[in-house]
């Protein structure tokens, strides 16, 4: 190595800065905390909340501690995420496809829902299902049942409940399917690369997943009954569900409002991933014989997600943060159940903030990670 | 490469060394706050952002209310004139904060007075200006009118960020009761989503629930039930560390206070200088040198009481007249039946 000193200058000047910088604020904080008594650590993680919390997915209330509670809310901004992923991954990839298409209905349509629901503040969008869709919902004992077991109230959204006999086997069943699926994908892609001839994979892909699971029923003593819901009066003009699973709706505004508003950069990413493959190759699959379906699965759609998975990572991780104004509508998520409530009951603002910057930061990287790998599988192998 | 790190790191090292003796130079003793108020010309003041009789706001941006008034009685102290005061309207949850990282000086915003906030978060606590409960609010079609009527799946709205959470957690619990909590981080969003029927009951403090009902599209149609499940001593708080100026505020705060006692109004407050009673004379500044002690000329108490009004006053303009709460209940004079008692003024 051969460091030349205007090399080196410019470079220490500029870290000797950025160091200065943090530790002017870093010490700052530290005298100014000194000053007012406040003590700085992570000790009371471990101290009992004494706070409870709406929903969550773990065992909790107030007796557990302050680190529970951060794992109650994490666990609740990863479900709405997930959910909201998934959600707005479907709906974009549909309304993306049909902005293409020369049905002018359903392009018009298309392009309508992206202009409208893109060009509107998410918060208003919250704001909008919590509120305004919250007050046209029936109290629960004017709800009308969906398919009878089914209750869409102002308290939420009531749902049977699944009591399994002997789930085991009905999961393994599943389990088995899906190595079955990927054994005759193997075996198919060989057979077609040995003698051309093509085995219709996919058909025996949907019968499997229905078939085995169907048979572990029938004969693999797997049963399955319902807890329907039922109404309880809690006073003369109040009344709630009992029974089943209920989904507040908080979770379920957050979860709309979310997906429909990724969902309209997702089509557009889409959109723009099918446009970015050339005429000349669809032109030039459907000259070799290959049927409509063959060259949108085999020539364009492999060479169109190339473009659309960066842009459509960004995306996810927009979905994951914006998640966060679940605070605004009481949806208990990491900011408001520990950077809002354990936050307030501690006073310990610098270590909470930090800590869920940092979780903020691991989640949004961990979806990168993943997309990554996704893209680099997907990209041009070059031989 | 390792040279150069190493010249870094002792860099770095002289300049921490730097920084500690500037830091310990600064570390004067006087009241660094009242010094600054004083340069500035106006009073940071934290209040609400929006509790109708406590601190609120009208069309035109003026702040009336309780809390208010005791910012505006330290303005009138410190600065002369007690609409020298810069309110700054934060949520429950960034309140602490706010005060402790000095953006404001006075935090009157209807807080309650618990051991660990005094203790723990580097506040200091000066007194009382409204004593107050938690209560529930139900629908009076509901048909409940006690909260033994309370059953297993209510729900509860209610605020984060306070210790109406933990009081709520206490309670139901106590009881045996399964409850829903539903916490919003702004009143409004909780007092909405009430209103549509999300929660059959709200809960707060009493003096909220009944700020807050006037907010509901049919305030008739709700009741506060008549249980009070807590103590929540409400009063204004300074960052820990500054005794001078905690002494102002809450000398302040006590001056409304014992005016009322003695009669003092801002219409009499002149007339009293020639009182014969000398702790009238010493409220007024017509006797001793009470505002010494703070650094303050004599008439600070008598500017306040000339400006503000005494504790009585504030409470009919502000929570009487409006019709929140007409009745003052525990927020009564020690010699009206009240738990109202503060230290002499001498």
């Amino acid at each position: 190595m051969n460091f030349k000193l205007k090399d080196i200058v410019p470079q220490l000047i500029t870290v000797t800065a950025v160091v200065l910088v943090f530790g002017f604020f870093t010490y700052n904080a530290q005298i100014n905390m000194e000053n007012r008594g406040i003590d700085f650590g992570y000790g009371f993680l471990s101290q009992e909340s004494s706070f409870d919390v709406q929903f969550s997915l773990i065992e909790y209330d107030g007796s557990h501690s302050y680190f529970r509670a951060y794992l109650v809310g994490l666990l609740n901004t990863i479900l709405v995420s997930v959910i909201g992923i998934i959600i707005a991954t479907i709906l974009g990839v549909i309304v993306g496809v049909a902005r293409l298409s020369p049905n002018y209905l359903i392009n018009k349509f298309a392009a309508f829902y992206v202009e409208f629901f893109r060009n509107i503040p998410l918060l208003l969008q919250i704001f909008f299902w919590y509120f305004a869709a919250l007050r046209a919902l029936p109290l629960p004992q004017d709800a009308e049942a969906i398919f009878g077991v089914f209750f869409l109230t102002i308290k939420g959204l009531y749902v049977p409940a699944f009591i399994w006999q002997n789930f085991s086997v009905f999961f393994y069943s599943i389990v088995a399917a899906i190595i079955a699926i990927i054994v005759i994908r193997i075996y198919a892609k060989r057979v077609q690369e040995n003698q051309g001839k093509q085995i219709p994979v996919f058909l025996i892909s949907i019968g499997l997943i229905f078939i085995l699971p169907l048979l572990s029923f029938l004969i693999g003593g797997v049963g399955i009954s319902f807890e329907v819901p039922v109404l309880k009066q809690l006073a003369t003009t109040s009344f709630i569900y009992e029974g089943g699973v209920s989904l507040p709706p908080e979770l379920i505004a957050l979860t709309l409002s979310l997906s429909l508003y990724t969902a309209t950069f997702i089509a557009e990413c889409v959109r723009a991933g099918i446009q970015g493959v050339g005429k000349g190759q669809k032109e030039a699959a459907a000259s070799i014989g290959l049927t409509p379906n063959q060259v949108l699965k085999l020539v364009i759609m492999p060479q169109a997600l190339r473009i659309i998975i960066p842009p459509t990572t960004n995306q996810y991780l927009n979905l994951t943060k914006n998640s966060s104004l679940a605070a605004a509508i009481a949806y208990p998520d990491l900011v408001l159940v520990f950077a809002g409530t354990a936050l307030m009951q501690t006073g310990k603002a610098i270590e909470i903030v930090s800590i869920t910057m940092f979780t903020y930061l691991t989640l949004s990287i961990s979806i990168s990670l993943l997309m990554n790998w996704y893209n680099k599988k997907i990209a041009i192998q070059e031989k | 490469m390792f040279k150069y790190l190493k010249q870094l790191t002792s860099l770095v090292a002289m300049v921490a060394v730097l920084f500690t003796f500037t830091t310990e130079s600064m570390a004067a003793k006087k009241s660094k706050t009242l010094k600054n108020t004083q340069k500035k010309g106006f009073v940071r003041c934290g209040v609400s952002q929006g509790l109708p009789g406590f601190s609120n706001a009208d069309a035109a941006g003026n702040w009336t209310g309780i809390d208010v008034d005791v910012c505006r009685a330290v303005a009138a102290a410190v600065l002369g004139d007690a609409n020298k005061v810069k309110f700054t309207p934060l949520s429950a949850k960034e309140r602490f904060t706010a005060l402790t990282s000095g953006e404001i000086d006075i935090l009157s915003r209807n807080t309650t007075w618990t051991l660990s906030r005094d203790a723990d978060i580097g506040l200091t606590f000066v007194g009382v200006n409204f004593y107050d409960g938690q209560g529930f609010m139900v629908r009076k079609s509901s048909g409940i009118t006690s909260t033994s009527q309370f059953k297993d799946g209510i729900s509860a709205c209610t605020n984060i960020g306070t210790t109406t959470e933990l009081n709520m957690r206490d309670f139901f619990n106590s009881k045996g009761i399964k409850y829903e909590p539903v916490a919003f981080e702004k009143a409004d969003e909780v007092v909405a989503a009430y209103d549509a029927g999300r929660c059959d009951t709200y809960t707060t403090d009493k003096s909220g629930l009944a700020a807050q009902r006037t907010k509901m599209s049919n305030p008739d149609e709700h009741i506060v039930l008549p249980e009070t499940v807590s103590k929540e001593p409400l009063g204004p708080v300074v960052r820990q560390g500054d005794s001078v100026w905690e002494d102002i505020v809450r000398w302040s705060l006590n001056t409304m206070i014992e005016a009322e006692e003695y009669g003092i109004t801002s219409a009499n407050a002149d007339m009293m200088k020639t009182s014969d009673n000398p702790a009238i004379k010493r409220l007024v500044g017509a006797e001793g040198e009470l505002g010494a002690a703070f650094g303050l000329d004599n008439d600070w108490s008598l500017r306040i009481i000339k400006q503000v009004g005494n504790y009585g006053e504030s409470y009919k303009r502000n929570i009487a007249d409006t019709g929140i709460l007409p009745d003052r209940g525990p927020n009564e004079l020690w010699t009206k039946g009240g738990i109202l008692y503060v230290p002499p003024a001498r």
